[in-house]
């Protein structure tokens, strides 16, 4: 090996391929914040605004009606009854509709929940405007309880021709373990699993 | 290559090599940092996670051989279908073209050694600890991991056993693996070259090889922030797919699928090498398009970071989305036909001989282009909503992974074994291989395109009535596949152990400096480096 000559210095590579390896690990997870913004940004994945609409320019569309779809179902692991007081109802799109979600703990508990909406087809949720909404909170119902919650909105006459029909469907989850003051929530327990 | 050739003055040196000879028993194995020893070491990991994984497949098929549950539990049949893709993808296919990579890089482009043999021998010796633990999980309290192979989340976040900790960290230590793997690959190829080996010399295997190692490092990473995220998910409190705290499952399958499509070629692109090496020398013409080669290769590396979310049409994309990552996929057809044009056209008219390397060679022409042209049909959009999940899918990704990946590394073992061993191996057993595998294999495969286009799930234990003729026929394939695989285990003992003496050149038409070294070659390929016109 001794007459091999001029070996040649590898570590210059080898540092640019760590930093590739390495920003690639990151990217990674930038994905997820880029994913939410795209998402934001497009509203493709069904996600709708978590913050309340105001109705200002809201010219009602006598012309087109849309049927507007309400689905709700409790987590596999919250015991809470939960449904919607309306299955559906046919809005004009500018047109400020008010529903009602009824929710029930019906454990012998305290528990917070938090509903978490999804509209379907995914391309309707960005004309979905919420300006009054039970998800941009948390609900706590002590044991028993029952609550009816309102939801008002209205569609964006906006609306693309093809969408005839927009489901809204709640999911409600079991938020108690998360709902704790501040200083205790950020000390999440690492041993369990967070259902 | 037919402008490659050394010093003739090189080859005196090999023979002063004795005082290098490695030292004997298990510690020649456990400090190598020799290319040829870690190659050997990742080619018999590789066939033993092959039995492994095949073993699981055999449980499969027993299982799925009639209707209802006869053998296994349904949890178990589970926890079968996801190792065995694991093994299969992990420790059998990607080791086994490392293997080959260690053996083959620094002999085709003149090196000694591989750049960096000391991480060499890391890279190989922490496979076996991964593996272990992921065997090991199974037996646990619970089981090992069920949730397939692309561990979904919340399958694997929320409705997985414990084995989970078990299983990422065997991804991670695999993935880590890899990742030196590549990197050495890379500064071999970089660094090493000898004399007059220009980029545009270099033989196809080594092409593929780097293109792949670059694919390693870019992908390999974003595995292990995916395995990272499924573990804080379950265990830290983290929210990252979990609706619940403002995260999204179906990003989980944005990011595994970044990783999951460019692994694919990963897959298969050394293949491409290997049979681009293979076929010129049996036709006994050199390879047509050689540039075109290189350039269809990186252009498939490149699509393959496009084209991700064709696995997931049926998530609710916008047409926009659906329309982009369907004529994306479709254009990855045009460099790799490319590639099959120029595999034929180099088989033109040239003078053709069917030794069992060829052989295997020209089944992965063919059986290859069949899986392709399935994931042509998969790639449509709307067709897809239909296929998705059923075993279209199936027989779609086993013909390009086991006629075209397995068959591929089968073909490069026989041609190279050889130059490896110094022996000729059993040209009649080898044809015997050759043929049981091919035909048990078409039984096991092909008929599930018709049970898949008729609607059978995939990844289920139990199917409707209708499917039980066709899923017998395609265990008894099954069950001749992997008895067709022991007399392959036959060839290499019979091979290693003796047999006639092979020449230098071995094959008439072989060409390139591997081929010029001795057979069996010395411990240290080129310590002086050869000339290359």
């Amino acid at each position: 090996m001794a007459e091999h000559q001029l070996q040649p210095d590898h570590k210059p590579l080898i540092k640019s391929l760590l930093v590739i390896t390495l920003a690639m690990f990151g990217f990674g997870f930038a994905l997820v914040p880029l994913y939410d913004v795209f998402c934001d940004l497009t509203g493709i994945n069904g996600k709708t605004s978590s913050m309340a609409a105001t109705a200002d320019k809201a010219v009602v569309d006598q012309k087109r009606e849309i049927t507007v779809e309400f689905l709700a179902r409790p987590n596999a692991d919250m015991p809470w009854l939960f449904k919607p007081q309306t299955q559906k109802i046919k809005v004009h799109p500018g047109e400020i509709k008010l529903v009602y979600y009824e929710a029930e703990n019906i454990t012998a508990a305290t528990m917070t929940g938090q509903a978490v909406p999804s509209v379907a087809p995914g391309q309707a949720a960005l004309y979905l405007n919420k300006m009054e909404c039970f998800c941009f909170t948390q609900q706590v119902l002590t044991a028993g309880q029952k609550l009816l919650m309102p939801l008002q909105f209205y569609v964006d006459p906006a609306l693309p021709e093809q969408f005839s029909t927009i489901t809204l469907s709640y999911t409600l989850y079991d938020m108690t373990k998360h709902s704790q003051p501040e200083t205790v929530a950020a000390l999440i327990p690492t041993g369990g699993n967070h259902e | 290559m037919s402008t490659v050739t050394t010093d003739p003055h090189a080859h005196g040196d090999h023979h002063d090599e004795h005082h290098h000879r490695p030292p004997a028993g298990l510690k020649r194995w456990l400090y190598t940092t020799n290319h040829k020893d870690i190659g050997t070491l990742y080619l018999l990991f590789a066939l033993t996670m092959f039995f492994i994984g095949g073993a699981m497949a055999m449980v499969i098929r027993a299982e799925l051989f009639q209707p209802g549950l006869q053998l296994v539990q349904a949890d178990f049949f589970n926890q079968m279908t996801t190792v065995h893709g694991l093994i299969m993808v992990f420790g059998a296919v990607m080791p086994a073209f490392t293997g080959l990579a260690n053996w083959l890089i620094p002999m085709m482009i003149g090196a000694p050694d591989m750049a960096l043999p000391r991480m060499n021998n890391w890279s190989f010796w922490i496979l076996p600890f991964a593996f272990s633990i992921l065997l090991a999980s199974l037996f646990m309290e619970g089981g090992g991991p069920g949730f397939g192979w692309t561990f979904y989340a919340p399958l694997s976040t929320k409705y997985s056993g414990d084995s989970t900790a078990l299983f990422v960290f065997s991804v991670h230590i695999m993935g880590i693996s890899s990742i030196m793997g590549a990197i050495n690959v890379i500064v071999t190829i970089f660094n090493l070259r000898a004399p007059g080996m220009t980029w545009m010399k270099m033989p196809l295997f080594v092409w593929t090889w780097l293109i792949t190692a670059y694919l390693l490092i870019a992908v390999m990473p974003v595995l292990a922030g995916t395995v990272t995220m499924v573990l804080t998910d379950k265990y830290f409190g983290t929210s990252f797919f979990d609706a619940a705290g403002g995260g999204d499952p179906v990003l989980f399958q944005h990011i595994f699928w970044f990783f999951g499509h460019p692994e694919v070629y990963i897959m298969i692109l050394p293949a491409f090498g290997i049979v681009s090496s293979i076929v010129p020398t049996f036709a006994r013409k050199p390879l047509f398009g050689y540039a075109s080669m290189v350039y269809a290769t990186t252009s498939i590396a490149l699509l393959s970071f496009l084209v991700w979310a064709h696995h997931m049409f049926t998530t609710g994309m916008p047409v926009f989305a659906e329309l982009f990552f369907m004529y994306c996929t479709m254009l990855i057809a045009v460099p790799t036909g490319v590639k099959v044009f120029n595999w034929v056209a180099t088989m033109w008219r040239g003078a053709m001989t069917f030794e069992v390397p060829m052989m295997f060679a020209l089944a992965f022409i063919v059986l290859f282009t069949i899986g392709g042209l399935s994931g042509l049909m998969l790639a449509i959009t709307p067709a897809d909503f239909q296929y998705h999940d059923t075993y279209f899918v199936v027989a779609h990704f086993h013909y390009v992974l086991v006629t075209g990946a397995i068959f591929s590394i089968i073909a490069a073992a026989y041609y190279w074994l050889p130059k490896w061993t110094g022996h000729m191996y059993d040209e009649g057993l080898g044809q015997w291989h050759f043929w049981c595998s091919l035909i048990s294999v078409n039984m096991l495969f092909f008929p599930m395109h018709f049970v898949g286009l008729a609607g059978m799930p995939r990844r289920i234990p139990d199917y409707a009535l209708q499917f039980a003729d066709f899923n017998a026929f395609i265990s008894i394939g099954g069950f001749a596949f992997g008895l067709s695989q022991l007399i392959f285990v036959w060839v290499l003992v019979k091979c290693i152990r003796g047999g006639e003496k092979a020449t230098n050149q071995v094959w008439e038409g072989a060409e390139g400096l591997e081929w010029e070294l001795p057979s069996p070659p010395p411990y240290h390929s080129f310590t002086t480096p050869p000339h290359v016109k």
